[in-house]
């Protein structure tokens, strides 16, 4: 056997190139080689290379995040993180970007999205047991924007339905930056038994690589180089071919094949086939390992004619497993998938050389260490550039605004708000997801965080424990402040799954960004992970998985820095858990915070205003922890009948929320001695409206004056009015109305 | 009491139906669709989900199945056979039950809690006609509909077990959610009443599905 030399050295550099590999790239591969690359090897090096498979613009200041905690059973650099939620269970999760392929073709870019983040979660041997979405959208009033944000949700609701998976939660934002580039980030959490933890490993010289799933086309050829790594500009739309399509019938059959493979301890490894498909999936197994593969293009089964062995090895055709199995074992397995309807081959085997061998039978096409293909990646150190925006938006002085006073005209604006974009009911989304397969979701979503019950229902495995899920990022925020934006995203994300009576426990980060090639952008991303590493470190959260999203522009302009963080907290009894809907007339409410004059980058701003300026909120993050550790406290002992924190639109929003959410009035006053819109709508972090029967009152506020936590008795629920003294007197029915009504209405260009 | 649950391929609810039998203190027998063998369960329940993808029309492959044959003669000796959401489909398209489910008026995929009203009782149901209840609905394609003939003869018969209170949300003809066959042993439904038995959902009006049948085959059974 010999190498196909099909590349010339005069051409070589050329195609390397217009596949996006940087001439110094192209001299390491030479170094590498010791000779001129195939056509086969410089595709599989530029997928490998590309900034979406090999993180080299963010590796370097990744490492910054805190990745070992008490609960952590598996790090970030396998498929998905794993942590330890009591008695040998354990759940597996991770968020990954699909933006660009959804900003071409929303339907089928966010459905594989779901698809391949559902992989990764079972390839750890893990059964998917919830989905959550992070999306961004430019704004409504674009036709363009509605089709791709219903198509989007159309995508996810019509992948994850099938599966039998809840989606849960997630959180969508509209704003101008984002209409050129949107951004869909999924999140998959699954459930496992500890002993089930499986590694995207090969090893066994001798033994079988088995392909598992759909055939091979060429679909999606490039999606990571072409797609992932490059801004968009005119011609995003010619690249819709490099959009998959998904599958969710197959999805599901190897959902249930696998893990009954991977329970019957039939597999030494399982990977699946994400970005740049089988040379990713199977470079990366080899290079965990240790070891070489030998894989013959000749026995993949194919699904168009003539494929050459680059577009075989680089295709990204959804719903693909490679999986790694002892000779013994091979009949068994390739009966369980043909038991689940699954196509199940022999595509190569493991070897002692250390080299990726693709051959098409006699014909060597790339030999390459698999090392240098998974590994080898330059790590960049972009140059970085405080923008000249941030100080000019800081200083937007927001005094200078006209203000409502009246509280007919406070009235109006709160209706306002509450009927806005970034604040309106998401009901008409998540009425759209399964929320409610596997019967364990206890919190439904439209609360603070989901909780989701741990145990495999009608398998008799069922436990007490549950996680609460969140899934947090105000862009803008981020935008206007990078460190401190970052650190609310995370601050938010553990205060939602607080109010849920959740214990913040790791978390999983999408940090979407513009091209890291500017030193501006470079700088926003550069002070996000190092603010959010440092927060993780006060709140004592491992990151156990991530994923870097670059080049989010569109037209040379991009998109706010959205650093979003997936937070799993834990429950040790489901019956803790808390909502945020007023519950009883009588009951009081007490905020536990204290309000500052903090309209900066406000959502108050936004919408009255069109401003998206400021200084953002102040984060404090010890009064951060013991705010929401004094809450924790109270939903444990039983006493906090509802937790709602406040966010975008203020305290203002959050009672109307709490009040709409439980069809009941509440009668407070608040006594902060601001001017009523700051008093109202002002979003200083660290606040959470909380309920108690009238007899727990003093309980609660001897656990708040324990630790020192400032807090005011707001006044009580009951009625059918939210009356705010001196500030706003309406009904629930006039503001539910708007809130429930918004976004159908939005959808629909009204 | 032993349910038989049958598994098609992306069946997807059948550990739903697996929890609320097993809940409420019976056992349970997973079916797979290769088989031809209903291994003497006592009732057959054909779960939700979205068998062989549902890209034809719902169901119109899983009729199809080796086991449904089986299905088929259970049903015919009068055993009780229970069709949710996509099961409902799936009797539909196997004649089992008339009619046919199209896609949701509006044209999205729904879930949320649906008032119902019982109207009339079956073998699975037994609550008194006009009780009011509440269950989740998950699916995009509920739209019942029949032609007049059917729809007159389903009337006259009561076989019109559950409708949706006020508007059906699917656009389903007479607002039918719930029919059962004249023999009154098949029942097919759309919304999901195994959703509903663990209190854990904050609902257990799903209970009373289960129960009732499980207290008429113990009097057969004794």
């Amino acid at each position: 056997m010999s190498i196909i030399n099909d590349l010339s050295a005069d051409v070589a550099p050329e195609l390397a190139q217009e596949l996006g590999l940087k001439l110094d790239e192209y001299e390491h591969i030479l170094e590498i080689l010791h000779r001129t690359p195939t056509v086969t090897e410089l595709y599989m090096f530029s997928l490998m290379w590309s900034e979406h498979c090999s993180y080299k613009h963010s590796r370097k200041y990744l490492r910054l995040f805190p990745s070992e905690g008490e609960h952590v059973l598996q790090g970030p650099g396998e498929n998905a993180g794993v942590i330890s939620v009591g008695d040998g269970w354990a759940v597996a999760f991770k968020m990954e970007s699909h933006n660009h392929p959804s900003a071409i073709e929303p339907y089928q870019g966010a459905a594989t999205g779901v698809g391949g983040i559902i992989r990764d979660i079972f390839t750890m041997g893990a059964r998917p047991i919830a989905c959550l979405d992070s999306l961004r959208f430019g704004s409504l009033e674009h036709p363009r924007q509605r089709y791709l944000f219903e198509g989007a949700v159309a995508g996810i609701g019509g992948y994850g339905n099938c599966l039998g998976v809840p989606t849960v939660g997630g959180e969508v934002y509209f704003d101008d930056a984002y209409e050129g580039n949107c951004l869909i980030n999924a999140m998959a959490i699954g459930l496992m038994r500890e002993e089930n933890l499986t590694l995207a490993t090969a090893s066994g010289v001798g033994n079988k690589l088995v392909l598992i799933g759909s055939t091979t086309g060429r679909d999606g050829i490039g999606g990571a180089s072409v797609l992932a790594s490059q801004e968009f500009d005119e011609g995003a739309e010619s690249k819709r071919p490099a959009v998959q399509v998904g599958d969710p019938f197959e999805e599901k059959l190897l959902i249930e094949a696998c893990l009954e493979l991977l329970h019957k301890n039939l597999l030494v490894g399982l990977g699946d086939l994400g970005a740049a498909g089988l040379t990713s999936s199977a470079s990366e197994m080899a290079s965990r390992g240790g070891v070489g593969l030998d894989i013959d293009v000749t026995t993949i089964p194919q699904r168009e004619l003539e494929m050459k062995p680059f577009e075989i090895m680089v295709s990204e055709s959804q719903e693909r497993m490679l999986s790694v199995v002892v000779p013994e074992n091979l009949d068994e397995v390739l009966e369980i998938c043909e038991r689940w309807g699954l196509l199940a081959t022999v595509i190569g085997e493991v070897t002692d050389t250390g080299n990726f061998v693709v051959r098409a039978g006699d014909e060597v096409h790339a030999e390459i260490p698999a090392l240098c293909l998974a590994d080898d990646a330059p790590i960049y150190d972009p140059a970085m550039s405080r923008p000249a925006y941030i100080d000019e938006k800081a200083a937007f002085d927001v005094a200078l605004v006209k203000k409502p006073d009246t509280v007919q005209e406070l009235g109006k604006t709160l209706v306002n708000l509450l009927a806005s974009p970034n604040i309106c009911s998401r009901r008409w989304i998540w009425e759209q997801y399964d929320h409610q397969v596997m019967c364990n979701t206890a919190v439904l979503p439209g609360s603070d965080a989901a909780v989701i019950r741990i145990g495999n229902t009608g398998r008799g495995e069922m436990t007490n424990h549950a996680i609460a899920v969140s899934s947090d990022c105000n862009g803008r925020y981020v935008y206007l402040n990078p460190g401190r934006g970052a650190q609310i995203a995370l601050a938010e994300a553990a205060r939602n799954v607080t109010c849920a009576g959740g214990e913040p426990a790791a978390i999983t980060d999408c940090l979407n960004f513009g091209s890291p090639e500017k030193p501006e952008v470079y700088w926003t991303f550069y002070e996000s992970v190092k603010n959010l590493a440092e927060a993780c470190k006060v709140f004592g959260l491992p990151v156990i998985s991530g994923n870097v999203s670059f080049y989010n522009e569109s037209f040379g302009e991009p998109i706010y820095p959205t650093p979003v963080v997936g937070l799993v907290g834990l429950l040790d009894d489901v019956e803790q858990r808390c909502t945020m809907h007023f519950k009883d007339a009588g009951d009081t409410i007490i905020l536990v915070g204290e309000t500052d004059d903090e309209l900066g980058g406000s959502e108050y701003l936004s919408v009255q205003h069109g401003i998206a300026a400021g200084e953002i909120p102040a984060l404090d993050l010890e009064l951060e922890i013991a705010v929401q550790d004094a809450v924790r406290a109270g939903i444990r002992e039983g006493i906090v009948k509802s937790a709602h924190d406040c966010s975008e639109g203020g305290i203002g929003i959050a009672l109307a929320e709490s009040c709409i959410a439980g069809n009941i009035g509440a009668n407070v006053a608040l006594d902060d001695e601001l001017e009523a819109t700051s008093s109202l709508f002002s979003e200083t972090q660290s606040r959470i409206v909380v309920t108690v029967a009238n007899g727990d009152v003093e309980r609660l506020l001897d656990i708040l004056s324990a630790d020192n936590v400032p807090y005011s008795v707001l006044g009580e629920v009951g009625g059918d009015r939210l009356i705010i003294e001196n500030k706003i007197d309406l009904s629930v029915a006039e503001m539910a109305e708007p809130f429930n009504s918004s976004l159908e209405k939005l959808v629909a260009g009204e | 009491m032993r349910f038989g649950i049958v598994r098609f391929p992306a069946s997807n609810c059948e550990q739903d139906v697996a929890h609320a039998v097993t809940y409420l203190g019976h056992d349970y027998t997973y079916i797979w669709h290769q088989d031809t063998d209903l291994q003497g369960v006592d009732a057959v329940v054909l779960p939700g989900g979205f068998s062989y993808g549902d890209y034809l029309r719902c169901g119109a492959v899983a009729r199809f199945s080796p086991i449904m044959g089986e299905v088929q003669r259970f049903a015919d000796g009068g055993r009780p056979v229970l069709g949710i959401c996509n099961g409902f489909q799936i009797l539909t398209e196997a004649h089992l039950l008339e009619g046919a489910l199209l896609r949701n008026r509006g044209l999205k995929f729904i879930c949320r809690d649906v008032p119902l009203t019982v109207e009339a009782s079956c073998d699975w149901l037994d609550l008194p006609k006009g009780t009011q209840i509440s269950l989740p609905i998950n699916h995009n394609e509920g739209n019942f509909v029949c032609d007049a003939d059917v729809l007159e003869r389903l009337r006259a018969n009561d076989q019109v077990i559950l409708r949706y209170a006020g508007e059906a949300p699917n656009g389903a003809l007479d607002n039918i959610a719930g029919i059962c066959n004249e023999k009154r042993n098949v029942f097919g439904l759309m919304p999901h009443p195994e959703r509903v038995v663990d209190p854990l959902s904050g609902n257990t009006d799903g209970q009373s599905f289960f129960t009732a049948i499980a207290a008429m085959m113990q009097e057969i059974g004794a």
